[in-house]
């Protein structure tokens, strides 16, 4: 059923914000450290377990499928919420901190990553059908 | 009849904003295959559409929320707020791969602590040549410039002015709206093109919504490998700024 998908989806989320919680609070940061990371690292583990296991039916994943495409268009309303003014009116400084600190983290990116083969992954799309790839 | 159907969209806030994010992201499709012939990638185009109708919204309300502050947009706070946004992230990693993940380990986490402490780094001397000397002023500015959240957390840990509480929260501000605009532009550029290239980026970059969003309109495939570094920065920036960072910078600046 979908509905398993989801709450498969559902305990992944809770159990990670909670260990990323938990995690702030121990190192007494009033933060959540990690949390959604450590929710998706769960669900690929818990996913790839169940896989093998064959107790992942078509319909559960598409309960997990159609969250995963609804991601783009959830991020779009998020960036119809942003501050956009205040980072605009935030002055000079603002703008020219957030400007150079993104050019020069670009710079430092090929750095970093170097050393790793460049391939082009073949795998399910997020995002379902609009889940065009960048072209050029 | 108005009255009706206001009172519809608002009581269907939700709902509303569905419609609202479908319409828009069906123009931007549009957009990009008409007038840019794919070149620029629709999400690209839909999330910029995003940010104007935030700035037409704080405009026209003078509120903090962008168009989630009109009332009749109200759905659309809670469709791109924390919980769903955080849920559809996780969602993601449904069809990320483990293998590629552990390949990128280290170069991610080395990525996230380089990130940190080079927005800090820079963050700080910017604040330098606008003439801040005092280092609970530096080290603000200097953590809001690793993120939004980082600014005003170490801000208000260690004491400092809400004015520059705000220049820390704008800072991180333009960094992540920049991120979301420029990310499938520079794309080709640094070789974010895999997963490895996709943690270090989300490591080094660190602001989770603009390299969520950046991501998702360069290829939507690299979305979970940067999401999974860059939920982690925020709260190491949030560990690091008001500690070891601030006391470095007095250090150098007492």
């Amino acid at each position: 059923m979908i509905i398993f998908g989801v709450a498969i989806l559902s305990i992944c989320f809770l159990s990670g914000v909670f260990f990323g919680d938990l995690l702030g609070h121990i190192l007494g940061i009033n933060a959540n450290v990690g949390g959604v990371g450590f929710a998706m690292l769960m669900l690929i583990l818990l996913v790839e377990y169940l896989k093998k296991k064959d107790k992942l039916n078509k319909q559960t994943q598409e309960g997990l499928a159609f969250w995963s495409g609804m991601y783009i268009p959830i991020v779009i309303a998020m960036s119809a919420q942003q501050n956009v003014v205040a980072a605009l009116n935030g002055g000079f400084l603002a703008i020219i901190a957030g400007v150079v600190v993104v050019v020069i983290s670009w710079a430092v990116v090929p750095l970093l990553s170097k050393g790793g083969q460049v391939e082009i992954l073949e795998m399910d799309v997020n995002g379902g059908e609009q889940g065009v790839r960048h072209i050029r | 009849m108005l009255d009706i159907l206001g009172n519809l969209l608002q009581n269907n806030g939700l709902i509303v904003a569905f419609a609202i994010v479908g319409l828009t992201m069906y123009l931007s499709y549009f957009i990009s295959n008409k007038l840019t012939r794919g070149r620029i990638h629709g999400s690209a185009i839909a999330i910029t559409l995003g940010l104007v109708l935030a700035y037409i919204g704080g405009v026209v309300t003078g509120g903090e929320k962008g168009l989630s502050d009109i009332t009749l947009f109200s759905g659309i706070g809670l469709m791109g707020g924390g919980m769903l946004r955080d849920f559809a992230i996780v969602a993601t990693s449904f069809g990320a791969n483990f293998s590629e993940i552990k390949k990128a380990g280290v170069n991610g986490v080395l990525s996230l602590f380089v990130g940190v402490v080079l927005s800090f780094v820079v963050g700080v001397i910017i604040a330098l040549a606008f003439g801040y000397r005092d280092a609970i002023s530096l080290t603000t500015i200097g953590a809001g410039t690793a993120t939004y959240i980082v600014g005003p957390v170490t801000g208000s840990a260690i004491g400092a002015s809400s004015e520059v509480i705000t220049l820390s929260i704008a800072a991180g501000l333009v960094k992540s709206i920049l991120t979301m605009i420029g990310t499938p532009f520079i794309a080709k550029y640094i070789g974010l093109n895999n997963p490895r290239t996709a943690m270090v980026y989300g490591g080094i970059m660190g602001t989770t919504s603009g390299v969520a969003g950046g991501l998702a309109a360069t290829d939507p495939k690299l979305v979970p490998y940067g999401a999974v570094t860059a939920t982690f920065y925020t709260g190491l920036g949030c560990l690091l700024a008001p500690s070891v960072l601030f006391l470095l910078t007095k250090a150098v600046f007492a």
